[in-house]
């Protein structure tokens, strides 16, 4: 998870992604964030997001991200 | 004669009242529903003696700011599009420029535009449901002219004070024709639109869809993040007509999601606004082999698109996309360093001429009389042309081809290099992306940034292969985002900025 935190983190200093539910919802994430992670989650955790799994609810929290990690990791 | 744009809207609304026009996917628009609120608005802007003057419409992407800008167009004024996520700055300096006396905003951007401080200024809601006044609307239609603007566009100037294009009724209607006609839209079309209504781009659907009597879906911005998501809208919606800047494709194709889920309707596939990776064009054609795709070229001074290539013949593997020829009605000068044509194969300065050519810059003669000229090859009577700082070069097909910016060349040990030349070859190379490539002046060196999984090492050995020594980058670096520039295009300045403190 902290790792997961150190990659947003980088891309939006000044959102605190512990604690935020709605990064879609609220626009705080746009397309260009979203390739950029899908990117980093790639090279940091080795797991490849696929196509049918980018989608709002699992970009919505660090936690629904992590989430989507593991299980990825696990298939 | 043609001499108003709203006589399209007039003709489609008299042939299909009731046919869906404009829709969010949420709500819609009929024409007739569209012409009543236009009519509405446009008749409350003239009793308080709104005449040629710019009306500011603040409202999110909805079917009810056409109605606005149209209303504005009533009225004989012209409209004036703001966004939310426009920095403050920003806006402030287009209000700078315009010194508006009339603004139209929706409930929500109501206390941002209260802030603007114009003299008048109204919420959607209100203005929509005022009364007609037939007659009034009738005077303010004959006294106008096909020279009158209709809109003024801001786009991001070198100086960073953004300048506005004056576009007027007789320049969109060339527009409309010509395109519908390489097109070949009609009532059948389902647009599926991505651009930002405050740019010239979504003429490209909301005109077609005036006059033919199509319908557009303005696409959920959040779709563009989520690629199964939008084709899944897509189909939904029918949509088989979509006009995208390049990166709204690359995010669908490089995120793997062609290979989910397929476009069923999709039929004509138009592109623009910046050079097409290769790679993933090529991911498009093979997952819509049945579509027609077109390149679509032109800077906003030239009204909408200026040259469109018909993908009707494959690419060589190094090949560029075209840019191809320009529609029907506007011509393309090639002026090389001697102001004279370009001879063939021989690099020059994409110059436009004809009824495309737009009024110049809102309130700024200087800037209009820099990319504003007089033809250089006439000098028998006044003909202005647009000089759009980009160099091109015809290919051996006679299709033009864009090869860079004219400002993006430069003079390094003693080689004169363009950057663009560097971009493309970047862009070859595996794992690369996106690539932007600048020069620091003052430390003299080429540096090259890029967005992908390439290591820097990885790209040097490559581009050995394909450019001479003296192109290699001085520095290679990877960034995580490509800045961008409130117009969404690659910002090269604060590029530029970051290489010199290197």
């Amino acid at each position: 998870m902290e790792k997961l935190i150190e990659i947003l983190s980088s891309i939006h200093p000044d959102v605190d992604f512990e604690n935020t539910v709605d990064l879609i919802d609220d626009g705080i994430l746009d397309s260009l964030d979203i390739v950029t992670i899908v990117t980093e989650i790639n090279d940091v955790f080795d797991v490849t997001i696929p196509a049918e799994e980018i989608v709002p609810e699992n970009f919505n929290s660090a936690e629904a991200l992590f989430a989507l990690i593991e299980k990825l990791d696990e298939a | 004669m043609r001499k108003n744009i709203l006589s399209y809207l007039e003709e489609t609304t008299e042939r299909l009242p009731h046919k869906l026009a404009f829709s969010n996917g949420k709500e819609g628009m009929s024409f007739s529903e569209l012409l009543e609120a236009s009519h509405a608005i446009g008749s409350e802007l003239c009793r308080l003696g709104a005449k040629r003057e710019p009306v500011v419409i603040f409202m999110d992407k909805h079917p009810k700011a056409l109605a606005a800008f149209f209303g504005a167009i009533y009225a004989g004024c012209f409209y004036v599009c703001l966004d939310e996520k426009m920095p403050e700055a920003r806006m402030r300096a287009i209000l700078d420029n315009l010194n508006p006396r009339f603004l139209v905003c929706d409930k929500k951007n109501q206390k941002r535009a209260e802030a603007l401080c114009v003299a008048h200024t109204f919420v959607y809601d209100d203005i929509s449901v005022c009364d007609t006044d037939v007659v009034l609307l009738g005077k303010v239609r004959a006294e106008q002219c096909d020279t009158d603007p209709i809109y003024v566009v801001f786009t991001s100037g070198s100086t960073g004070i953004p300048k506005g294009v004056v576009a007027c009724h007789r320049s969109v209607i060339d527009y409309t024709d010509s395109l519908i006609d390489a097109l070949g839209f009609d009532e059948n079309t389902v647009f599926g639109n991505q651009t930002p209504l405050y740019f010239d781009a979504p003429l490209k659907e909301i005109m077609p869809t005036l006059k033919m009597g199509a319908t557009t879906y303005f696409i959920p911005k959040v779709n563009f993040s989520f690629p199964v998501r939008l084709i899944e809208y897509l189909n939904e919606h029918k949509i088989n007509t979509v006009c995208w800047v390049v990166s709204a494709f690359v995010q669908v194709s490089s995120l793997g999601a062609l290979e989910k889920v397929k476009p069923e309707y999709l039929t004509t596939v138009a592109f623009g606004s910046e050079v097409f990776p290769r790679k993933q064009y090529d991911l498009w054609r093979e997952a819509l082999p049945d579509a027609r795709f077109f390149n679509l070229y032109g800077p906003t001074e030239a009204t909408g698109m200026s040259c469109y290539w018909y993908a009707n013949r494959a690419l060589a593997e190094d090949e560029p996309i075209p840019v191809g020829r320009p529609f029907d009605n506007t011509r393309i000068l090639l002026l090389n360093d001697d102001g004279k044509e370009a001879a063939l194969g021989e690099n020059g300065e994409i110059c436009i001429c004809g009824t495309c050519v737009t009024m110049g810059y809102y309130n700024n003669p200087e800037k209009t009389g820099e990319s504003f000229v007089q033809n250089p090859l006439n000098s028998a009577y006044p003909e202005v042309i647009y000089r759009t700082g980009d160099i091109g070069r015809y290919n051996e097909y006679g299709e033009l081809c864009f090869l860079c910016r004219k400002d993006s060349q430069i003079k390094h040990m003693g080689h004169r290099i363009e950057l663009g030349e560097i971009e493309a070859a970047a862009l070859k190379c595996s794992g690369v992306r996106r690539a932007a490539c600048v020069y620091a002046a003052e430390s003299k060196r080429i540096v090259l940034f890029y967005l992908g999984e390439a290591d820097e090492n990885g790209i040097l050995a490559e581009l050995s292969l394909h450019l001479p020594r003296y192109m290699i980058p001085n520095i290679i670096k990877k960034l995580d985002n490509m800045p961008l520039t409130d117009n969404g295009k690659t910002d090269r300045r604060g590029l530029r900025e970051s290489a010199e403190n290197m």
